[in-house]
């Protein structure tokens, strides 16, 4: 059983019992509050796309993700770092074999209806909602047996085996609890709650027209005394970013979430003394661009050819111009945020070096021939922002000069995600995903040879299966012990940077950009991603 | 569609327009509606398939962005009938329209008649706005022009229609934020109203008529030029004729001359115009839309076929084909006042 693990636990522990009462004002850190927040107020933002659904239980999809922690909570909110804190459950303890999970749930929660929350949402949320429908869930609760309700308030996670990236997954917006007395019985995917949300959050829904905006408004009963600040937030939907951008710099908008316009449009806008960049806030969701090599293309299957290619991209070029240098060189499959895994130490790197390429490609018995071309390679960019089509232009250029003559397919999302998962037309596809708060939530994926399962998008399309990589993901799943875990993801780091199934690109810093009199928007770890019940305005 | 009743000038017989419906008049009504039915089954026959063509259907786009098991997948292509052969498909969904169910778009989560019923009012009020100031306005610079043919005033107006004709829409719409809203910060940049305004009435209208004032003059501009053009050749034609000299000759006013004798003529060929531009701007309007954060039809159009949201785009294009075709039928009935030389075939 994991000591330090646990130790963690304890300390939040005491922090929860402070917090299960009102957070009074002066115990907040003071960094975040050296003004007095202002309670009242509208906060404008524009988003694109348009959501599908408004709870993020059902959907794992950028906008769902972004607007479902303003209605729903989790049982817990995590600090900068990923620290646990209290949220829905005020109390955690794990069993010495941690198998069992035990959450004192929050007295006197309602729900937006009216209804009383209690450990039944909680079980019901986890067992018939998270489990069956959620995109990462069905893997991050697999083994979950059953959540115990021995009464109102008190929850207890049985799990078939430890399950220590489960504690990284339980914040408004990975696992929101949904109230189990509109959903049960009914068909989950086809409830009308999931288009008028009814959340113990924050914020209520307001008004909603499809599409075009979404109105909601302060939650008068929130359990979290005296939040929210704001009186109402207006999020609507623009789909071009030149006008999102010129909404929030003529002050017709107070901030701009998520990367939500050009990282040029945020940088020329920080310069201003009127806006602010913050960068925090995006650990819930690391996002890095990386290039995935089709093994079952005979060509590629050549290890010596990865190499090769990997040689000839200059990846910090590619984050200085594609990026505009909000993000880091992609060294490691994990993303620098992964703090607690990530690592470079005897993770072998591939330096920019054309000759190095040029001679790696000859060893493998791929000479120039006919025009200096050695061999063809078709690139997918995938059609979800503009960074991956063009960074493609840049790799096509790049690959040309080692003597592959590579090809640029741009497709829509339907094409894009067929070909490359479905039929895997692919042989070298340039995509941006989520790599997950833990490493097995988001990145074992990519590299699991479990997980290869074509038509499913972002699984392991490069089709990379290396029983020993199978092994260590496999153990980091249910290892309590951070020291051994750690030892598993360092293993794993330079395994899989050895044989380089997928390339690593970019590890991606996000950031929002704000007017200065929008405050607090980034209280912890969520961010943009949380509740917004912080946030206020200076007026 | 406006060949159906082209003028045709009928020799020794003139008959006024009839307001009340001849027989003739019936059967013409009645044979249109026939052929719109059988059009509109065809655009959205061939929508269907061309739509059906393209690799991929809605659950791929759903996956794309939401991750999801194979198990989901599977389960949603069954609920959205994505399971079945295409013409099976298309069979259901032919039998579904009859009774005018227009089905339920999965990206929307919401029936496609609520999606539409919010949406085709934006594209209405564009185009219905946008034609009327177009046409006034091109008209009177087209016979201002053509009444001072080759003078500096006709001049300016061509170089100020060759501007409007050949900057795009876009790029108007992208100035006009920069220069009104970004600059003075006098207008507001997206949407329909003031959103959680509560407005009510004619404050509510203004409300409206103020966010829509910069996206119809974009829309406008281009269109401004063409009836200019064709206004001041079609005046200029007009004008050369026995009839207008004839009127001159009875000692009538200029104005008279030109406002009821010439332009009356003259506006056939703008008429005709409306037509085409009604058609056009029903989809065209979606880079617009784009730009100003409008929710209309060109706008759903464009998203459905992305989101391969099979029902919602023909949703949109049984809408938007209805309307174009009854403005058109509109328009042949205009023919008729205008010209009464026009009959009925």
């Amino acid at each position: 059983m994991s000591q330090e693990f646990f130790k963690l636990e304890r300390r939040t522990f005491l922090t929860g019992l402070l917090a299960s009462a009102a957070i009074p004002l002066g115990l907040m850190p003071g960094r975040l509050y050296a003004q007095e927040p202002k309670a009242g107020g509208v906060l404008t933002t524009p988003a694109w796309p348009a959501p599908s659904v408004l709870n993020s239980a059902i959907s794992t999809a950028g906008p769902e993700s972004f607007i479902g922690p303003k209605f729903f909570d989790g049982l817990l909110g995590y600090d900068f770092g990923l620290v646990p804190k209290p949220s829905l459950a005020t109390e955690w303890s794990m069993s010495e074999d941690g198998t069992r999970v035990t959450f004192k749930l929050r007295e006197g929660v309602k729900w937006h209806d009216g209804e009383p929350f209690t450990s039944k949402d909680v079980a019901f949320t986890f067992m018939e909602v998270l489990k069956a429908l959620h995109g990462r869930g069905k893997s991050t609760f697999a083994g979950l047996t059953a959540v115990e309700t021995p009464d109102d308030h008190t929850a207890i996670f049985v799990m078939e085996r430890p399950n220590p990236a489960m504690m990284r997954a339980l914040d408004s917006r990975e696992s929101p609890i949904l109230p189990a007395h509109l959903y049960e019985g009914t068909d989950i995917i086809a409830n009308p709650a999931n288009t008028r949300p009814v959340g113990t959050g924050p914020f209520k829904m307001a008004e909603y027209e499809i599409g075009s905006y979404l109105v909601l408004t302060k939650n008068e009963e929130y359990w979290d005394t005296g939040f929210p600040l704001l009186d109402r937030i207006v999020i609507q939907f623009v789909p071009d970013a030149a006008t999102r951008a010129a909404m929030l710099e003529s002050g017709q908008a107070g901030a701009i979430f998520l990367n939500m316009i050009p990282a040029q449009d945020i940088l020329r806008l920080a310069d201003s003394p009127e806006f602010e960049m913050d960068t925090r806030g995006f650990e819930a969701m690391p996002s890095a661009q990386q290039m995935d090599f089709n093994l079952d293309n005979p060509i590629l299957a050549d290890v010596r050819v990865r190499h090769a290619i990997a040689h000839a991209i200059d990846t910090e070029w590619i984050t200085k111009n594609v990026w505009y240098g909000l993000g880091h060189a992609g060294k490691s499959p994990l993303h620098v945020d992964q703090k607690e895994y990530y690592t470079t130490d005897g993770v072998p790197e591939y330096p920019y070096d054309l000759e190095r390429a040029n001679a790696l490609l000859d060893e493998a018995g791929h000479p120039r021939g006919d025009g200096g071309w050695r061999f063809k390679l078709t690139l997918d960019p995938s059609p979800w922002g503009t960074e991956s089509i063009s960074a493609s232009a840049y790799i096509r250029e790049q690959l040309r000069q080692i003597g592959i003559d590579c090809t640029v397919r741009s497709q829509d999302s339907a094409v894009f995600t067929t070909t490359v998962w479905t039929d895997r037309k692919h042989d070298l596809v340039l995509y941006t995903v989520n790599l997950g708060t833990d490493p097995t939530i988001g990145t074992q994926r990519f590299y699991w040879s479990k997980s290869f399962s074509p038509g499913i998008a972002f699984s392991n399309g490069a089709h990379y299966s290396n029983p020993e990589v199978d092994e260590l993901l496999e153990a980091s799943q249910v290892e309590t012990d951070p020291e051994k875990r750690r030892e598993q993801f360092k293993k794993f780091q330079q395994i899989v940077m050895t044989d380089l199934p997928v390339m690593p690109i970019t590890n991606i810093s996000g950031a929002n950009i704000a007017n200065v009199k929008v405050k607090d928007h980034t209280p912890d770890a969520l961010g943009a991603l949380g509740s917004f019940s912080r946030l206020w305005i200076d007026e | 569609m406006t060949d159906q009743a082209s003028p045709v000038p009928l020799r020794g017989k003139k008959t006024g327009p009839s307001w009340v419906p001849s027989m003739a008049v019936q059967r013409y009504i009645l044979r249109r509606i026939v052929q719109a039915i059988l059009v509109m089954l065809l655009v959205m026959v061939g929508s269907f398939i061309l739509i059906k063509l393209a690799p991929g259907d809605i659950v791929d786009t759903l996956a794309g962005t939401s991750e999801m098991s194979a198990e989901r997948m599977a389960e949603l292509r069954q609920r959205y009938q994505l399971d079945q052969p295409v013409l099976v498909q298309l069979f259901y969904y032919m039998m579904r329209l009859m009774s005018l169910d227009f089905g339920y778009s999965p990206f929307n989560n919401a029936p496609v008649l609520d999606v539409i019923a919010k949406r085709w009012p934006v594209t209405a009020i564009l185009v219905v706005c946008s034609v009327t100031i177009s046409m006034a306005v091109g008209t009177v610079l087209g016979v201002l022009s053509a009444r001072n043919a080759g003078k500096p005033v006709d001049l300016g107006i061509s170089v100020l229609m060759l501007v409007f004709y050949a900057t795009p829409s876009f790029i108007i719409a992208i100035l006009l934020i920069l220069v009104f809203s970004v600059k003075l910060n006098l207008m507001p940049i997206a949407g329909f109203a003031t959103i959680g305004s509560g407005y009510t009435g004619l404050q509510y209208f203004r409300d409206v008529a103020w966010h829509l004032a910069m996206p119809i003059t974009a829309l406008c501009t281009f269109y401004i030029a063409i009836y200019g053009r064709i206004g001041r050749a079609a005046m200029l034609e007009v004008l050369k004729l026995d009839y207008i000299r004839t009127a001159r000759g009875k000692g009538l006013s200029e104005r008279r001359v030109i406002y009821v004798h010439a332009l009356r003529n003259a506006m056939l060929a703008l008429v005709t115009m409306v037509g085409l531009q009604v058609s056009a701007l029903v989809g065209g309007a979606v880079l617009i839309e784009t730009v100003f954060g409008l929710n209309g039809m060109g706008r759903t159009a464009f998203d459905a076929v992305f989101q391969r949201d099979t029902n919602l785009l023909l949703g949109v294009v049984f809408v938007s084909s209805l309307g174009v075709v009854i403005v058109n039928f509109i328009i042949d009935l205009l023919y008729m006042v205008l010209d009464p030389r026009v009959e009925i075939k």
